[in-house]
């Protein structure tokens, strides 16, 4: 893989930076990692989960639009008597991520001729559009993230229910919006009442590619 | 007074009645549309001014950009004191844009504070991917 070709801008969704940098210190990478605290790219990408990742290639050209970066949806198959994932939901979710980091290094190295590169054609049909209400709650999301930061919680947390209602399909503002546990992650019962109300809709959108699980 | 938020800029200008006051000069140069006799234009296109609602969008020498902005179907939100509103992008623009195959420019920080732009990638594959600490 050569460096000068190919380049990974890893964007952290955080409203707060200092509870992202901690995770950006652990990890010590190597590639660009940027802080999105408004969610702008939710807004310009039609974003709504991590990690989600588009592919773009030399000319600026979207070749693969946004989709969840080798993430499956292995949620409702958690174990309370394990405590975890059933081991077969794990494996399957490891095999999901390794197949899409192989074809991101092939990507990598064979640029366009690479079979997971999306033609034009493919990749504005594979492109998911977003509804008013979407771009209406990206708007209030801006808002409240201001208001918040100007210390009136009060008023942010009233446009950010907003943004929930508006942008149900949203777990970026969902998760960043609503309370976390005390490691930081939402995962309380709220969390998992929303998960569990999907019904026939997935978590992370399977990824339409060759070997996926 | 009004705070007035856009996706890469911050102003501030008058507020009444729930308009967003400001001259044609300075919304030219804050939001890059101009107003002339054929309406609020950006470049080639011009969006005309419905005549029997001018007043809404032109008072004096002030341009209400707010009342301009809905009519030009894009959100805005506004906080419940009418003291900062976000003008916003809609969903056809992002939508067209994102058909368009042409990927959405964005300036934003890493962790030092140092700013990068998506096109200070250009002529490199870029894989743009997000994770979050929540």
């Amino acid at each position: 893989m050569q460096e000068q070709d190919f380049q990974i801008v890893s964007v952290a969704m955080d409203s707060d930076i200092e509870a992202a940098r901690p995770w950006v210190e652990e990890a010590s990478p190597t590639y660009i990692t940027l802080v999105d605290q408004n969610h702008l790219l939710s807004s310009l990408y039609n974003m709504v989960n991590v990690p989600q990742a588009v592919w773009i290639d030399e000319s600026g050209k979207i070749v693969r639009p946004t989709e969840s970066g080798g993430s499956i949806d292995i949620l409702r198959e958690f174990d309370p008597e394990i405590g975890g994932f059933k081991p077969e939901a794990q494996q399957r979710a490891q095999a999901a991520k390794a197949t899409y980091l192989e074809a991101v290094k092939d990507w990598a190295i064979n640029g366009s001729a690479s079979r997971f590169a999306f033609d034009a054609q493919a990749s504005r049909a594979h492109t998911e559009t977003m509804d008013d209400n979407a771009a209406e709650a990206h708007a209030w999301f801006r808002l409240g993230q201001h208001l918040m930061n100007h210390n009136r919680q009060e008023e942010a947390d009233a446009v950010f229910q907003l943004c929930r209602e508006k942008h149900p399909d949203s777990w970026n503002i969902f998760r960043q919006t609503t309370e976390k546990m005390d490691t930081g992650i939402a995962a309380g019962e709220g969390f998992w009442n929303k998960v569990m109300a999907l019904g026939e809709k997935e978590y992370y959108k399977s990824v339409d590619m060759d070997g996926m699980p | 007074m009004a705070t007035v938020l856009t996706n890469t800029s911050q102003f501030e200008c008058d507020e009444s009645e729930g308009g967003l006051w400001m001259s044609a000069q300075e919304m030219a140069s804050q939001l890059d549309w101009e107003l002339k006799p054929e309406g609020f234009c950006q470049g080639d296109t011009c969006v005309p001014v419905p005549p029997d609602r001018i007043h809404e969008f032109i008072r004096d020498d002030q341009v209400n950009v707010s009342a301009f902005w809905q009519h030009l179907g894009r959100p805005v939100a506004s906080s419940t004191s009418s003291d900062v509103a976000v003008l916003g992008e809609s969903a056809t623009e992002r939508n067209d844009a994102l058909l368009s195959l042409e990927a959405p420019d964005f300036t934003l920080p890493d962790f030092n504070g140092k700013l990068h732009s998506l096109t200070d990638f250009r002529r490199q594959r870029v894989l743009l991917i997000t994770w979050a600490s929540w």
